[in-house]
């Protein structure tokens, strides 16, 4: 196969925009993807089939044959989990990724996410730390982003951000019911609520058509391809500068490391499960925190004994993703008017500063509620079965509003990947083990979440409210699923370096969520976009000095 | 290919021959174990101004994925069926689908405390099959949407900014 400038392992949020920013750099590129390239058309509208709700397997990979993982919960129950049950802490395995089908809140973190060591101190038996690189560092590629990408929404009403040297490029949805429901009652605590920031086209842009606000959105793709992921955005343009192949259905083995040390490709197998190799001048791991983890421990060698850039045992620690905490109120009139996606409103005025607390997080509407969403979602006092139960759903469906938001995750070492030393996949892979738990401070701060998201339902005119979240005994990664591959300027204490490239090895990188040292009190995308952007730049820089030529 | 009579005899054949074999109206339930199903079902969904679960078709849903995504749980549905039954012989004398509807709740009752990995799963796949889309065979015309007050097909969402009413 003939040698290119670089490989991308994974056609994600990260690899895609990084196979774009290489190929438009004139390098040639190979874009690796395990999962299909699907389109508009796979829509489906399966509301029990898809990437959210995926009681009959997941829409957008992978697959229930021949993937699965095991899972160590904190009662050190050990359980071998299919893609479709929640403790896969499954994304996608597909062209775009997440990005295909997320619900496509495109959120900047704030300044004080970066230095959140520096902000509170390290709760004991956490590894909060601060990022090596600031906000002001990626503010030029959170903009770039937010205008390749296309993002709408407006920030304009709320104070708790970051410095931005423009507007968003396209302005927001027009609010739904429940936007005119939680707004005053935000103004009147004296909150600061605004138009969330969406990957979803508010009017023309890039060549397509604006949201047709439609009931199937978080955990779809979108039928009118109106929401923005890499699959239809940056991707298309990587391929079309005629300098990136993209191969999809084609699982990625292993790291191929010379006697030098140096990465000279990867190895993997296609669409016909036949074995190839295609060797490249660097290899970027973009493939998502947990696979992007298992394929560096899966890169042992004799040179790399514990798998490529785990020197120092760090390649899989820190696994955190969000713990989502907040509540749901009824209310004695209508609060559903059937208008998509749903989410519309938020507030960040909780993200950071309450004493005590190692962060906080934002707080918004929850997605439109389909029927199965409802089912565990009716008061607290109604009977799981029966005629109670279809009487609760008729009478509450129509009258309830969700508020709830990703609490700050407070990183720990013990949560973590490994690979499992018994299960292997269809490849003949060991698989992800996933284990620990989320640190008790997240509880802590996810429970004031849930107060405060009960607050404001309870202004807004609920006659009940109850609290949502929990305290679950296992890790959260999921779709939100980072830290694995920590940034940071220490080999000892992190896996790349704060360009993204592997402290041992000069020519791999991994650009993804892997890389966040923490994840915000935010949805991390368009953070992960930012940062293949940034990283992107750097390594194009690099490329036509050095060439990585050790 | 075939002519036209051709295709008729061999479709009649088709017909014939598949009404012979077949002792079920199910793939994976026998007639006996839908009885049972049913009758649990229609407990965790009865009938009201609306349709039961059964009468949605949520046992079309729940013996499809049997067969399918679900293949993994026939044994778990065997040997709670077996055991509804079983209860509902020793308490009241007759097979769980013969006694009263409240003599049905309490055996169900007795399920959800004794066998809760299968009244479990017999919970969320009624839910399923009934609040779910009616592509996967439950939700007949789909008539729990309609229940809830959702238009279906969906008419907001797809007239491009029907918005007077939301606009502030």
């Amino acid at each position: 196969m003939k040698h290119v400038n670089a490989i991308v392992v994974g056609a994600g949020a990260a690899g895609g925009i990084v196979a774009k920013e290489l190929a438009t750099a004139g390098l040639s590129v190979v874009l690796v993807e395990r999962g299909k390239w699907y389109t508009a058309h796979d829509c489906r509208k399966d509301d029990l089939r898809n990437q959210r709700t995926t009681v009959l397997g997941n829409a957008f990979g992978p697959d229930d044959e021949g993937q699965p993982r095991v899972i160590v919960d904190a009662g050190g129950n050990v359980r071998t989990v299919l893609p479709s049950e929640g403790a896969y802490n499954n994304n996608a395995a597909c062209v775009g990724g997440g990005t295909l089908s997320y619900g496509a809140q495109a959120w900047r973190y704030m300044p004080q996410d970066f230095r959140m060591r520096s902000t509170y101190g390290a709760p004991a038996g956490s590894s909060l730390e601060d990022w090596p690189i600031s906000y002001d560092d990626l503010e030029p590629f959170y903009d770039k982003a937010e205008y390749e990408i296309g993002i709408s929404g407006d920030y304009s009403t709320t104070p708790f951000k970051g410095p931005r040297k423009r507007d968003l490029p396209m302005p927001p949805l027009p609010p739904n019911r429940e936007f005119g429901i939680l707004e005053p009652a935000a103004k009147r605590l004296g909150l600061h609520p605004f138009h969330l920031p969406m990957a979803r086209n508010s009017v023309p842009y890039n060549g397509r058509g604006p949201c047709m606000r439609c009931r199937w959105c978080c955990g779809f793709a979108c039928e009118v391809d109106a929401k923005n992921g890499s699959q239809n955005t940056v991707i298309p343009v990587a391929l079309a500068t005629g300098n990136c192949e993209l191969r999809t259905e084609c699982m990625t083995t292993g790291i191929l490391t010379d006697d030098r040390g140096r990465a000279r490709g990867v190895a993997y197998i296609d669409a016909d499960g036949r074995k190839q190799e295609q060797t490249a001048d660097l290899v970027v791991v973009s493939a998502c925190a947990i696979e992007s983890a298992r394929l560096l421990l899966n890169s042992a060698s004799k040179l790399f004994p514990n798998g490529l850039g785990n020197r120092y045992g760090q390649v899989g620690r820190h696994l955190q993703g969000h713990h989502y905490t907040g509540a749901v109120g009824f209310f004695d009139f209508d609060t559903y008017d059937d208008v998509g996606p749903g989410a519309s409103i938020a507030v960040t005025d909780y993200n950071h500063g309450t004493p005590g607390l190692c962060g906080g997080g934002m707080l918004a509407n929850e997605f439109i509620r389909l029927p199965i969403h409802m089912v565990d979602r009716v008061p607290n006092d109604t009977p799981r079965w029966g005629p109670g139960h279809k009487q609760a759903m008729r009478a509450w469906h129509k009258r309830s509003i969700v508020i709830m938001g990703p609490t700050q995750q407070i990183p720990s070492p013990d949560a973590r990947i490994t690979l499992d030393p018994a299960v292997r996949d269809q490849w003949g892979l060991p698989v992800a083990r996933i284990q620990g738990n989320v640190h008790p401070h997240t509880f802590e701060i996810g429970d004031m979440q849930s107060k405060r998201a009960e607050t404001w339902l309870k202004e807004a005119g609920a006659i009940h409210t109850q609290q949502s979240g929990g305290r679950p005994a296992m890790v959260s990664a999921g779709q939100h699923q980072a830290g694995t591959c920590r940034m940071g300027d220490d080999p000892r204490g992190s896996v790349v370096n704060k360009f993204c490239q592997v402290h041992d090895v000069d020519n791999v990188f991994v650009i993804d969520g892997s890389v966040h040292v923490t994840n915000g009190g935010f949805n991390p995308a368009l953070t992960i976009m930012a940062v293949a952007y940034y990283a992107s730049e750097a390594l194009v820089r690099n490329w036509k000095g050095t060439r990585f030529r050790s | 290919m075939f002519n036209r009579r051709e295709f008729m005899a061999a479709g009649a054949a088709l017909a014939l021959s598949s009404a012979g074999c077949r002792r079920t109206s199910y793939g994976f339930l026998k007639d006996s174990d839908a009885k049972t199903l049913a009758a649990v079902c229609d407990q965790i969904i009865p009938a009201d101004d609306f349709p039961s679960a059964s009468q949605a078709g949520v046992l079309t849903y729940i013996d499809l994925q049997l067969t399918g995504p679900y293949r993994r749980h026939k044994k778990t549905y065997r040997d709670g069926l077996k055991q509804a039954n079983e209860l509902s012989r020793s308490r009241f004398g007759a097979d769980l689908a013969s006694v009263s509807p409240q003599q049905q709740f309490e055996i169900v009752s007795a399920l959800e405390k004794d066998a809760r990995p299968f009244f479990e799963l017999v919970r969320s796949h009624t839910m399923q099959g009934y609040y779910g889309t009616p592509r996967h065979g439950g939700n007949r015309d789909a008539v729990s949407w309609r229940m809830l007050g959702l238009d279906e097909p969906p008419l907001r969402g797809r007239a491009q900014y029907d918005l007077a009413e939301t606009k502030q």
